[in-house]
């Protein structure tokens, strides 16, 4: 049998795809600019493209909250946006909280209050939501709907803690939402 | 996710240009809903025409006394604003009601409507249904229906080929305040009042509403009368916060000299459509409010309803729900 005049089996050729577009996508404070295909999800630009890995992917479907962001100060999944569709937008990740949203705790810590909270109430086991469940509840302060442990609860229901940390989450939320004089 | 092109519309006649000319386009906007139905392959456009720079996100006083939602109004904006919140508050709550703060901060006013049912077999392409397949067949019928439609399955032969509920909370109390959707299409503007918007499934499940595939909504008008001091907005869920609706009221009255004036009652949950009754709300026109007289609306209400098993028990819930929805709505616990 002649090898050679056999069809090959796999093919060489990349398939056709619409053309890749030009992003300028604004992070933490700095321009970058990526070359990305239209169905690229902000979430995944973040993660692959710009190597910024703190924001998680958990349920991909917009029903977990792992994968939240600010996005000119308000919160959204960024699972289910386009990255090109967020060009001209000023886009926070939990790597940028601190600069981006009013500094850190004390000269000593590089942490933003809601992180130093999260880890003085043992706010997490695992810690896989943690990233998305500190930038829901700093858009969830921006926001300035929650007044109450209840409230808080229902305005973070789009974050799912798998390990169910909720307690100490309501708890370390609520300590930066109403910080006791002691404490500071 | 199958490949496709983008395109950023700048301007409402050049987005509907682009749609028209391209019929397996679709537009975006907050994304919430089509970016996840693309992930399951459940739509498949070749293009999407990104409407968000449109300047359609606006909230303006119309010389009626209601008020013009522009189309790209977030849905968390709307139920926020301070016009919304004190003037349809019924509004406010529904949308509350709905989702994840998240998704309320990304989706829109007008793609609120556009939303698809949350039907799991429409969501699985492996599995028959009518609505994502048109002569597939419908696995929901006789399978896991604890979420689906009691009201308004069958087609004029008495057939039933979709039992998908529409999933909004939003458009449950657009239905109750009679809002208008205002659209553009290559051949102009018209205005398609609330209750013709959504359609039943009749033997064309598949087609969920009256716009047609080259139109783009442009604005919701609210009428002048958003019944701020009597109503209620009720949603039972199989958890407190972030499901959807098993069963939802929206509940508006009128009160003059002890006596209903004007009744509205919509439910959610139950059918291909936000479900109101004419017939029904006249009933408690002139009325001195009462369980009695709630009572019978309620049953009134699910006349017909049809349950497939698993949600047959939407029945007696939404019965129950319609009463303490007007009775919260009167305050008659505290007369």
């Amino acid at each position: 049998m002649n090898l050679t005049t056999e069809a090959p089996l796999i093919s060489k050729k990349t398939p056709l795809l619409p053309a890749t577009h030009s992003v300028r996508l604004t992070v933490n404070g700095s321009e970058r600019e990526l070359q990305l295909a239209p169905w690229t999800s902000l979430l995944d630009a973040l993660r692959e493209y710009m190597h910024l890995t703190g924001t998680k992917k958990g349920c991909d479907h917009g029903q977990c909250g792992a994968c939240t962001v600010l996005v000119d100060g308000k919160r959204i999944n960024s699972c289910l946006t386009l990255a090109i569709m967020q060009e001209g937008k000023s886009i926070t990740t939990i790597e940028g909280i601190v600069q981006s949203e009013g500094g850190a705790t004390s000269e000593r810590s590089d942490l933003h209050p809601m992180q130093q909270a999260f880890i003085e109430h043992d706010a997490f086991q695992c810690g896989y939501c943690t990233p998305g469940q500190i930038c829901s509840a700093i858009g969830m302060m921006h926001e300035g709907h929650a007044k109450t442990a209840d409230d808080v609860r229902e305005l973070m229901s789009g974050n799912i803690c798998r390990c169910g940390a909720y307690p100490n989450i309501v708890t370390a939320i609520q300590s930066v939402m109403h910080p006791q004089p002691d404490t500071l | 996710m199958n490949p496709f092109a983008y395109t950023r519309a700048e301007g409402v006649s050049n987005a509907v240009r682009e749609r028209a000319s391209e019929h397996t386009a679709k537009f975006i906007a907050g994304g919430t809903n089509i970016i996840d139905l693309m992930k399951e392959n459940v739509e498949r456009p070749s293009r999407l025409i990104d409407i968000t720079h449109l300047p359609l996100a606006t909230v303006d006083e119309m010389e009626n006394g209601g008020i013009r939602l522009g189309a790209l109004m977030t849905n968390a904006d709307t139920a926020y604003h301070p016009k919304i919140a004190e003037r349809y508050p019924l509004l406010s709550k529904a949308i509350l009601a709905g989702a994840s703060p998240q998704l309320r901060n990304m989706a829109t006013d007008g793609g609120n409507l556009m939303q698809r049912t949350r039907c799991y077999y429409f969501y699985d392409v492996a599995t028959p249904c009518n609505k994502r397949e048109p002569g597939s067949g419908c696995s929901a019928i006789e399978g896991y229906n604890r979420i689906h439609a009691i009201l308004g399955t069958r087609d004029t032969n008495q057939d039933i080929h979709c039992i998908a509920t529409h999933p909004s909370d939003m458009c449950v109390a657009l239905a109750a305040l009679e809002a208008v959707v205002n659209v553009t299409g290559p051949y102009g503007e018209r205005s398609i009042p609330f209750a013709e918007f959504h359609r039943l499934p009749g033997n064309t499940p598949h087609i969920d509403n009256t716009l047609q595939d080259d139109e783009l909504i442009t604005a919701i008008d609210l009428p002048a009368r958003g019944f701020p001091d009597h109503y209620a907005y009720i949603k039972l869920r199989d958890r407190t916060s972030y499901a959807f609706a098993l069963v939802s009221v929206a509940a508006a009255l009128e009160l003059e000299n002890g006596r209903i004036a004007e009744a509205r009652i919509t439910l959610g949950g139950v059918a291909h459509k936000p479900w109101r009754r004419l017939d029904v709300e006249a009933i408690l026109i002139d009325k001195v409010p009462s369980k009695g007289v709630f009572q019978q609306a309620a049953d009134a209400m699910l006349e017909g309803a049809q349950g497939f098993g698993h949600n047959t028990f939407k029945i007696e819930l939404a019965k129950r729900a319609i009463v303490r929805a007007l009775t919260e709505a009167t305050n008659l616990n505290s007369l």
